[in-house]
């Protein structure tokens, strides 16, 4: 029997909202965590013993509760059954972090702060920090639809302008979050720096969309990870030709220097294995589905 | 006794150790040495002269007392035998299967002189396997003093130090950033080699001793070396976080997928159980045709792990050749008996893609042995017009690790210019009571090394406190001849080990 040996926090979930059908938030107590984190940071984080160990990048920390958000998106078997385990109450097997730099935020005045999907959740503590430390904060954050908004709220509260993007146009300006960004540019000639957190081919389009302009731009990376300390290489990235560990190194670089290709295709990596387990798990819970559960 | 041995008198063939066949061990991840019998653990004792000049405790990195040891199991005395090595070693059961005895304790033998070396290792290992199928623990009551010590990074020089520190009274905390204690004896190391029940079982005895493990936690992220001694209560600290960071060559194709370091294979599959996929959620991947680069004992981990994991073939690809590999001798015959195929004299160019993004070989060239180098190693330089492709699906980098920078990022610790902590000769740092010892100091070396770097910053720290002077160190345990936990009363919290 393997010995656990954890920090006098338990992990445990203090509260849930769902975002959609395949997103949700989970609020999390580590109080230490808390107190540490800092924007554009993450932690490792086990759902079980059996589990792997993902990094989540902070979506807000909250000292006081004692409590960290994370915003999962449920696409495999680890985060589909996080999303039905994980509720008020239940707690994480391992929560680790925070890890990697924090956000720079020093000697920027305007800033335009970009979210896509859920990269919109990790995105809020950037901004905030930003307008912590005196910047002119642009938020542009994107979703597919209406439906799909959330913390919109949060965003209006920390940004001084704040532009909403919608796929099909059911909110704010029809069209991808770089139609956001040109409208930011068009408005404004003196933004310093851009930062987009999103999915990498939204975080390329950024990147190109900045590059003829000159706008130094930083994009916040996700790739696969094991430890998350810098100790499994697992995690690297190729940046202006260079070999960085997007744990220790990162997770923010330079977006005109990041190999998006390499990324992109490090990612598809455990593909056939991403599927095995995830085919074996809906399989898992169609057996053990009650009768009267519609399962599929 | 009886009658005085002599080299003539003793048993002159070492006694064997049964190992499971390869062809059986290598499909599973069950211990490859079976350890002593104990008849058999008697007969190799036997063999010890127990000469008065103990060239085998001087050869010991933290300075066992083994013709202690052995005399007391050559009188069926196993217990006595685990009280005379747990008064320097709280971890035989792991030292005895981890270290490398033929160059310490065994390669000075004295009876290695004329026969084969006394096999201390088995001996050792058969004495902490007793222990742990017995339950002993001989564990000392410490009178506890106020001093509370911070000890970064469980893995072996962690678990010295604290081991040693809590002897001596103090409050001891390890910090580690992973989800269970043991670092590179959990993640590096495999089950084969050194099974997670005996990991468990020797770190049992830490916890109780009173060493609070807290593990999930990154020191240096979560809060700073700074803070541990500022705002936390802690009046001394060790670091010893390990090297960490794994080094690849530069070559081209390092990013396609099925490249890997050693280090992300082996946590994977030891530390993640990725071996058990999809039981367990962590993959290996599809192994395919598996290549490792390097010869050393990583290297062997990670050969010998890709055979038992479902690799077609498994190759290792060394620039030098099969003398020069800094592998133990033992580990090296052990992959080799379980089909790896050696490519000595041969040096990586570069990882080749199947153009999407997948490894389709390593392109290599020949190499030939020149003059020694600053090594002391014959210098391989390659063969013009050698290059060849070796065909394979996965590529594992073992060529060594760097310093892992996030303690020097997140404080104002002393660096040298490779990135390790710089020390001086008390293993102190340039911040005062912050002491470090093991990889993060010395660069990569092996778990006992580690161990006599914890076990002398033990040393420093309880000086550094004024323990040594204040007689703070307590509890003789059974024997009255004036030795704490191995230590005179003159040497009591002074380093008896020196690094290699």
């Amino acid at each position: 029997m393997a010995m656990t040996v954890v920090r006098p926090a338990a992990y445990e979930v203090v509260r849930r909202l769902d975002l959609s059908d395949v997103s949700f938030l989970v609020e999390v107590r580590d109080p230490d965590v808390a107190r540490a984190a800092r924007a554009g940071q993450f932690v490792m984080v086990m759902s079980h013993a059996g589990g792997e160990r993902i990094p989540l990048t902070i979506a807000d920390f909250d000292r006081e509760r004692g409590t960290i958000t994370l915003v999962i998106q449920a696409v495999g078997k680890t985060t589909r059954e996080m999303q039905r385990e994980l509720r008020v109450g239940a707690s994480l097997h391992a929560l680790a972090g925070p890890m990697g730099e924090p956000s720079r935020t020093e000697g920027v005045r305007k800033v335009v702060c970009v979210g896509g999907g859920l990269g919109v959740a990790p995105t809020y503590p950037v901004a905030r920090a930003f307008k912590q430390s005196g910047a002119y904060v642009i938020g542009v954050i994107g979703f597919r639809s209406k439906d799909l908004v959330f913390w919109e709220d949060e965003f209006r509260a920390v940004c001084d302008e704040l532009i909403v993007c919608s796929d099909d146009g059911s909110v704010g300006i029809k069209g991808l979050v770089t139609e956001g960004i040109a409208q930011a540019i068009s408005r404004h000639a003196d933004i310093d720096e851009l930062i987009a957190i999103g999915p990498p081919v939204m975080m390329r389009g950024c990147a190109e969309l900045t590059r003829p302009h000159g706008i130094r731009t930083v994009v916040s990376l996700n790739p696969i990870m094991v430890d998350g300390t810098g100790m499994c290489g697992g995690c690297r990235v190729r940046v202006g030709g260079r070999m960085r560990f997007a744990c220790v190194d990162g997770p923010e670089f330079d977006a005109h220097e990041v190999d998006f290709d390499d990324l992109m295709s490090r990612l598809r990596r455990f593909r056939p294995e991403e599927k095995l387990a995830l085919d074996r798990w809906e399989q898992g819970c169609r057996i053990a589905a009650p009768a009267d559960v519609p399962s599929g | 006794m009886g009658k005085k041995r002599t080299i003539r008198t003793i048993p002159q063939e070492r006694t064997p150790m049964v190992q499971r066949p390869a062809a059986e061990r290598a499909r599973d991840f069950t211990e490859v040495a079976c350890g002593y019998a104990p008849g058999e653990a008697l007969r190799e004792a036997s063999r010890c002269l127990l000469c008065p000049d103990e060239p085998c405790v001087r050869g010991c990195p933290v300075g066992i007392d083994i013709p202690g040891f052995i005399e007391r199991l050559g009188e069926q005395d196993v217990r006595g035998a685990y009280e005379v090595l747990s008064a320097t070693t709280l971890l035989p059961a792991i030292c005895g299967r981890v270290c490398p005895q033929e160059t310490q304790c065994e390669g000075v033998c004295t009876v290695g002189g004329t026969l084969e070396p006394v096999a201390i290792g088995r001996l050792e290992r058969f004495v902490g396997d007793a222990a742990i199928a017995e339950g002993w623990a001989s564990v000392p009551s410490a009178e506890p003093n106020t001093f509370h010590v911070a000890v970064i990074g469980s893995g072996p020089a962690g678990m010295a130090c604290a081991a040693d520190l809590a002897k001596a009274g103090c409050a001891v905390t390890v910090f580690e950033a992973l989800q269970q204690p043991g670092g590179v004896l959990r993640y590096g190391i495999p089950d084969f080699r050194l099974p997670n029940e005996v990991i468990d079982a020797e770190i049992g005895k830490l916890a109780r001793l009173g060493i609070n493990f807290r593990c999930n936690t990154l020191v240096g992220r979560l809060f700073t070396v700074e803070q541990l001694i500022r705002d936390m209560g802690f009046h001394a600290v060790f670091i010893a976080v390990g090297a960490g960071a794994p080094s690849f060559m530069g070559i081209p194709g390092e990013s396609l997928n099925g490249v890997l370091s050693a280090n992300e294979l082996l946590t994977r599959a030891n530390l993640m159980r990725a071996r058990d996929f999809p039981a367990v959620d962590t993959p290996l991947g599809t192994l395919g045709r598996v290549a490792v680069v390097g010869a050393g004992n990583t290297a062997m981990d990670a050969l010998r792990v890709s055979v038992r994991s479902g690799a077609e073939t498994v190759s290792c690809v060394y620039r030098r050749s099969r003398t020069e590999a800094p592998a133990r001798a033992e580990e090296l015959a052990h992959a080799e008996e379980e089909g790896v195929d050696f490519n000595w004299l041969t040096e990586p160019v570069a990882v080749q893609g199947d153009g999407e993004r997948r490894v389709r070989g390593l392109l290599c060239r020949r190499m030939a042995l020149s003059e020694p180098d600053a090594s002391g190693r014959a210098r391989p330089v390659p063969v013009p017009g050698s290059e060849f492709e070796l065909e394979c699906d996965t590529v594992v980098f073992a060529i060594g690790t760097s310093a892992n920078g996030i303690l020097g990022r997140t404080s104002q610790l002393e660096l040298d210019e490779r990135g390790y902590i710089r020390v001086d000769q008390d293993l102190e740092t340039s911040m005062d009571g912050v002491f470090a010892g093991g990889d993060i100091v010395t660069g990569a070396a092996t778990v006992i090394e580690a161990m006599g770097a914890g076990r002398r910053a033990a040393g420093s720290i309880k000086r550094y406190l004024g323990l040594a002077a204040a007689e703070a160190e307590h509890v003789p345990a059974s024997d009255g001849d004036g030795m704490l936990f191995g230590l005179g009363p003159e040497q009591r919290g002074y380093a008896r080990v020196h690094l290699a």
